[in-house]
């Protein structure tokens, strides 16, 4: 019970304290905003570099499941031991009887197709629309998990029969015929009519950042003899039955490949196998470089703002010599004053934490306007920052602290 | 009934560098309650370190000090702390207000440290009675710069005052003020001191001492003088005689 009062006494004399810090603070409302300013950068950019990161790891995953299912990726080209890269997608290296042999020969396989892609104006009525036109095959939209949102795909037959069919993008139906519906419509793709089978749902941006929906998706053998009139393969798809699949069947597709294009061994490889997985590593290594770099600035921030509260607290201190000196004359314990000015350092730094996360939210958002790069701001990320913040006012403001609180009344009370 | 001061042969000795300075040789005082105590001396006589002493700044480094009963001699900075809040009331030379804090937020300081707090609106009244008690309630809201001298002292007697203790120490309280002003503050200490205050004033100014009821005279550290005031003043008829004088020369043509 009395233990409890003692309590009571005790917490009367801290809250009676802290306001005695915050009067001080809102006197000097410039300089504490000054101060403050590192930790408020320091902590601005930490909470802009995770929303960034996270946006762009779930971004980055998202992407990667929107290009299908157990998928392995073949590009012609290859990049070699030194990392430059000849003539990836371009110099069509894989043949349709590549993507033949794939399918017959690996029996893990279940599907593949073929893609090639170019950017063509299209038109519809008086519309027209710059789109990058896709050959695929029948099997293109299961491989990559893409429904239609309206009508269907096209079949086996149409490819053999390199039929004028297409199948629209969300991006490219909406520029072409707005609220229409156009199934059943035609659509000129290089003056040549096509007739639209389907449109498929939206699958939004790609993990180089381009619109996938913004597209036109017709049977490869039509592309190539019709429209672009190539012989060879930019990349193809390849499906496995299961993900424990895809590693035996990259080199058994490494092997067959080589083999086919009679690659002589300890020469390079032609074609790049790529796996999901690879690509992602690819997409996020440059985010994460992004995100230790901003970490190193907001470490650097935050010690450079914890060193300013410590300064200014210094300074403070001296400034404050004869105040301290009255307050411990009229009974203020050593550890009265060294809590007034532990909590003015511990304020300035947790708001400054506040401003910062303020600041962070703002300009992720801007970033992700800008920039169309998804933000995503977890509240812990939030709660460390601040927690942070604070613990940072503790540590640098302790010494100041300390200083003030071991004065000798005398001195301080003589101090001019 | 004890004595509020009781100093057994206390010395004080600083080690600054090579040089051990003797501020303080082997002082023996007892102050009882009510009394109205001048110490004097030039300066380097060792009345500023007994008077740290006195006023629980600094710890004597031989003999022992009673103040009201506790034996503080031995005691550590926080329950110093705890003791000058409760027991003593300073009133210094330049006033040591806080500046840009009103005159009765200067008067609750010591209530802001005081173990066993008030609540607020309780040390709001005390304070306004201790401003009440030294003439300046009408200006509880000013900062010291808005202020006059005398009424600054007179805000630090009062913030001496508010926790009720059994001592007060003056340094030099006059030092910063006008001859008129100096009579007034000293009236004000002989009306503390008729109320059963018990002041211990330092000062160098003879005729400030002739206020006091009893004049300690220190050299080299040691007491050389200890009497009672002959012919002691009273301010208030000093004030009466000033303000015949000031009649007197309006009347002059």
């Amino acid at each position: 019970m009395n233990f409890l009062v003692e309590t009571g006494y005790w917490l009367l004399r801290v809250v009676a304290i802290v306001k005695i810090a915050l009067r001080a603070l809102r006197r000097n409302k410039m300089r504490s905003v000054l101060t403050a300013l590192g930790i408020i950068i320091g902590v601005g950019a930490v909470i802009a570099m995770v929303g960034i990161g996270q946006g762009a790891k779930s971004q980055v995953e998202a992407q990667i499941a929107s290009l299908g299912r157990n998928v392995i990726l073949v590009f012609s080209g290859s990049i070699t031991r030194s990392g430059v890269h000849t003539g990836w997608g371009s110099a069509g290296t894989l043949t349709i009887g590549d993507a033949d042999a794939i399918l017959l020969e690996i029996k893990q396989v279940v599907a593949v197709s073929p893609e090639v892609r170019r950017g063509i104006q299209v038109s519809a009525g008086n519309q027209n629309w710059f789109t990058t036109v896709v050959g695929g095959s029948a099997s293109y939209f299961q491989i990559r998990q893409w429904d239609f949102a309206q009508g269907c795909g096209f079949t086996e037959q149409d490819v053999r029969g390199a039929t004028k069919v297409c199948v629209l993008g969300k991006t490219t139906a909406e520029q072409l015929f707005g609220d229409e519906d156009p199934i059943g419509k035609i659509i000129r793709i290089s003056n040549a009519p096509f007739t639209i089978l389907g449109v498929l749902s939206s699958k939004g941006l790609s993990v180089m950042g381009t619109d996938q929906d913004d597209v036109v998706i017709i049977p490869y053998t039509s592309a190539m003899k019709r429209l672009m009139g190539v012989t060879t393969l930019r990349s193809m798809l390849v499906q496995t039955a299961a993900a424990e699949d895809l590693e035996t069947v990259r080199t058994q597709i490494t092997d067959l490949l080589r083999q086919r294009h009679r690659i002589a061994p300890g020469k390079d490889d032609d074609f790049t196998v790529r796996t999901q997985e690879e690509i992602a590593q690819m997409a996020t290594a440059t985010s994460r470089v992004m995100s230790m770099l901003l970490a190193a600035i907001a470490a650097v921030s935050l010690v450079v703002g914890g060193i300013g509260i410590m300064n200014i607290m210094l300074v403070s201190v001296t400034e404050r010599t004869r105040e301290i000196g009255i307050r411990m004359a009229v009974g203020a314990r050593p550890r009265d004053i060294l809590l007034q000015f532990l909590v003015e350092a511990v304020t300035l730094s947790s708001l400054g934490g506040l401003l910062g996360v303020a600041l962070g939210v703002g300009a992720a958002k801007i970033i992700a306007w800008k920039a169309q790069w998804p933000v995503l701001i977890s509240p812990e990320s939030i709660v460390i920052s601040v927690i942070f913040s604070a613990a940072i006012g503790i540590f640098f403001g302790f010494y100041p602290a300390r200083k003030a609180a071991r004065l000798d009344p005398i001195e301080a009370l003589r101090y001019e | 009934m004890s004595a509020v001061i009781q100093l057994e042969d206390v010395h004080k000795t600083y080690h600054t560098g090579e040089v051990d300075v003797h501020a303080v040789r082997g002082i023996s005082i007892t102050i009882e309650r009510g009394e109205f105590v001048a110490i004097m001396g030039a300066s380097g006589s060792g009345k500023s370190t007994l008077m740290n002493i006195l006023g629980c700044l600094d710890r004597p480094s031989r003999g022992r000090y009673l103040l009201d009963g506790t034996d503080v001699s031995t005691l550590d900075r926080n329950e110093l702390a705890d003791i000058r809040n409760r027991k003593l009331g300073f009133v210094f030379q330049n006033f040591n207000l806080l500046s840009r804090t009103s005159a009765l937020e200067n008067v609750e300081l010591p209530m802001l440290y005081t173990h066993r707090r008030l609540p607020s609106a309780q040390a709001h009244e005390k304070a306004f009675r201790a401003l009440q008690t030294v003439g300046l309630a009408e200006r509880a809201s000013h900062h010291p710069s808005q202020l006059s001298g005398g009424q600054q002292q007179r805000v630090a007697i009062a913030r001496a005052l508010v926790n009720d203790p059994p001592l007060l120490l003056a340094d030099e309280p006059t030092g910063n003020l006008d001859s008129r002003t100096s009579v007034e503050i000293m009236g004000l200490l002989q009306r503390l001191n008729e109320q059963g205050l018990t002041i211990v004033m330092v000062t160098h100014e003879h005729d400030i001492a002739a206020y006091a009821q009893r004049n300690v005279v220190m050299r080299d550290g040691q007491i050389v003088h200890d009497h009672s005031v002959a012919s002691r003043l009273s301010a208030e008829a000093e004030l009466l005689r000033l303000r015949a004088a000031d009649q007197a020369v309006k009347l002059a043509p």
